[in-house]
């Protein structure tokens, strides 16, 4: 097993390094001067050097690449010239909301979605069965930020249970910070529900029919203690590897959500730092986010190993 | 069974038509032009009727089906010209993402060295958040719809690429094709014969999703405001242009809003029951 793990983290190094070499490559590809580009418009000559000196700009590209890896693996991302801040400062400053509407995304996505979707596959065919996979074809279509207005206008300006946008920090009160992320975690949500709820309902559906099911039932066993301990418990592969690849429409909704809130989080910073051409932040977003979004999907696939003493690689 | 699924692909269809034909005979259909801007109506509700005395002393009325924008522009004809730009983006990066990923599939699926190679860079792309990459692939050059038409079919491909990969990998394997090899049938004939008819059913479930994902991300670029530029209609800049005004005027973000979530139901709708009867075994794989 200690074999696996190794060979499993081993693996995500060519595809980040891929990923790297994509958001190193960015750059390149506005067709104009790289120490131009990062120093914007305001810039004078001298800077615009001083970058290029920074940057490697006159050696061989591979060269260039290495220095800039390097630095960014010493937490250097560079300079937000239109932020006018470090690059690592300003998304440390956004971090905050970003992650805590992500973990408050997931954990509501995962309460709501794991029941619906067993509570399907237990009344298939059903007339509850067809209203929860109807929710989940909407909840695939409808754009988040089409949901995010709709719950804005009817939470937050007709019944006025909630605030309208905003986003408060922790640091000053857990009501208002709770209050502010309830429309953004639910619009947020939705996509996600459907798209758990579906493979939960097709995973337990197909362990259901299981000859170990079966045989529980046969013993007498409890509709619970069925569900709990012989169904879910192997259906939980697919549902915790969906969970995993989710994430990435998580977090492109994520860039929507903080935009239609006014959430001061990464995806907000996202959306700005392209509008102002700033590409030093563009390049630390996506790699960061892309990182995450890796190592997310290795630590679903190491839980295999706890989930299904089965699989043995 | 089988009948409610030709159902589903039955109503995804219609609905289709139905905004295609409204976007395509938009002109037609008692609309103003999109981009004319008119102070005297700014802001105008759902319904309000405007009523301009010519100089013949002749009474002529307009109707604000949608209401207006705070530039006076009619939401309603917005609304039917932007049906133009999501079917185009979603038939074109369909069509493009679908062509792309075949043509690099059945090469990777071929030629055993170059596959390692081009699957590490398609699982490189699709590390990164497809909106990510496409918000940041539009900021490269100045935003039309042939830069957003690009940026949104890259993060599409390595899907398509996937897909068509694993059809080459397993029909290799299958005894006729091994046995067509052993015949001396050389690879070109081989793949249209054997190949593509493997993998047509897959690909034309993959472009319906393609296709929604595509109108969906559309209109995401142009809500942000990095899309196509805000004089064209499209439903993603009309919702964009309400935002500041939502609490007040909520039209400018429901008409469009509620066609966007149409056309992407339909097109879902239309995939799944296309899933479920060209091929039954598609089910878990899609």
């Amino acid at each position: 097993m200690l074999g696996y793990i190794v060979r499993r983290i081993f693996a995500t190094i060519p595809v980040v390094t891929v990923v790297a070499v994509l958001v190193f490559l960015l750059l390149r590809f506005t067709g104009g001067d790289p120490a131009a580009i990062i120093a914007g418009d305001s810039a004078t000559t001298q800077q615009v050097a001083e970058i290029r000196v920074k940057l490697g700009l006159e050696r061989p590209i591979v060269e260039q690449f290495v220095i800039w890896i390097g630095r960014i693996a010493r937490g250097d991302f560079g300079e937000s010239f239109f932020f006018k801040k470090t690059v690592a400062e300003l998304i440390r400053d956004r971090l905050e909301p970003t992650a805590a509407l992500a973990v408050c995304t997931i954990l509501l996505a995962v309460s709501i979605a794991v029941p619906l979707g067993v509570v399907a596959a237990a009344w298939r065919g059903t007339w509850i069965d067809r209203l929860v996979m109807g929710f989940c074809v909407l909840g695939f279509s409808v754009p988040v930020f089409v949901i995010g207005y709709a719950l804005i206008y009817f939470f937050a300006i007709e019944l006025a249970w909630l605030p309208v946008q905003g986003y408060q920090r922790i640091s000053e009160g857990f009501g208002g910070f709770l209050e502010r992320l309830i429309l953004p975690s639910v619009t947020l949500a939705v996509i996600y529900v459907a798209l758990i709820a579906r493979i939960t309902r097709t995973s337990v559906l197909e362990v259901m029919g299981a000859d170990h099911v079966r045989t529980a039932r046969a013993k007498g066993l409890g509709a619970i203690t069925i569900l709990l301990r012989h169904v879910l418990r192997n259906a939980a592969v697919p549902i915790v590897t969906v969970i995993g690849l989710g994430v990435a429409l998580l977090i492109g909704g994520v860039v929507v959500t903080e935009s239609v809130y006014g959430i001061p989080g990464l995806g907000r910073l996202t959306v700005d730092a392209v509008l102002a051409r700033d590409y030093p932040t563009v390049q630390a977003v996506i790699l960061l986010f892309s990182v995450v979004y890796v190592m997310i999907n290795l630590l679903v696939d190491l839980t295999y190993t706890f989930l299904d003493p089965r699989i043995r690689y | 069974m089988k009948s409610a699924f030709n159902r589903s692909v039955l109503a995804g269809s219609v609905i289709l038509a139905v905004i295609f034909l409204i976007g395509l005979s938009a002109p037609f259909l008692g609309t103003r032009d999109p981009s004319e801007i008119d102070p005297i109506s700014r802001n105008k509700r759902p319904g309000a009727v405007r009523v301009l005395t010519g100089a013949d002393g002749q009474q002529r009325s307009t109707t604000y089906w949608m209401g207006t924008d705070s530039l006076g522009r009619d939401i309603y004809s917005r609304v039917l010209y932007g049906a133009r730009v999501s079917m185009l983006v979603g038939i074109s990066v369909a069509l493009i993402s679908i062509a792309a990923g075949l043509v690099i599939g059945l090469l990777a699926g071929y030629i055993r060295w170059l596959d390692g190679f081009v699957m590490r860079i398609m699982d490189g792309l699709m590390a990164v958040p497809a909106i990510l990459l496409a918000i940041a692939l539009v900021s490269l050059s100045t935003a039309g719809l042939r830069a957003v038409i690009l940026a949104i079919v890259i993060p599409e491909v390595p899907r398509v690429v996937r897909l068509v990969r694993s059809v080459v990998l397993s029909i290799r394997e299958e005894p006729y094709v091994e046995a067509a090899i052993a015949l001396g049938a050389r690879t070109v004939p081989l793949i249209v014969r054997h190949v593509l008819p493997n993998a047509l059913a897959p690909l034309i479930v993959q472009a319906t999703y393609v296709c929604a994902s595509a109108i969906v991300i559309e209109a995401i670029l142009s809500f942000l405001g990095v899309g196509i530029p805000p004089q064209t209609p499209t439903w993603g800049n009309i919702m964009a242009e309400g935002r500041s005004l939502f609490r007040v005027f909520p039209h400018n973000i429901l008409f469009p809003g509620i066609f966007l979530a149409a056309t992407v139901l339909a097109v879902n709708i239309m995939g799944d029951g296309l899933r479920d009867s060209l091929d039954p075994r598609l089910r878990n794989r899609l």
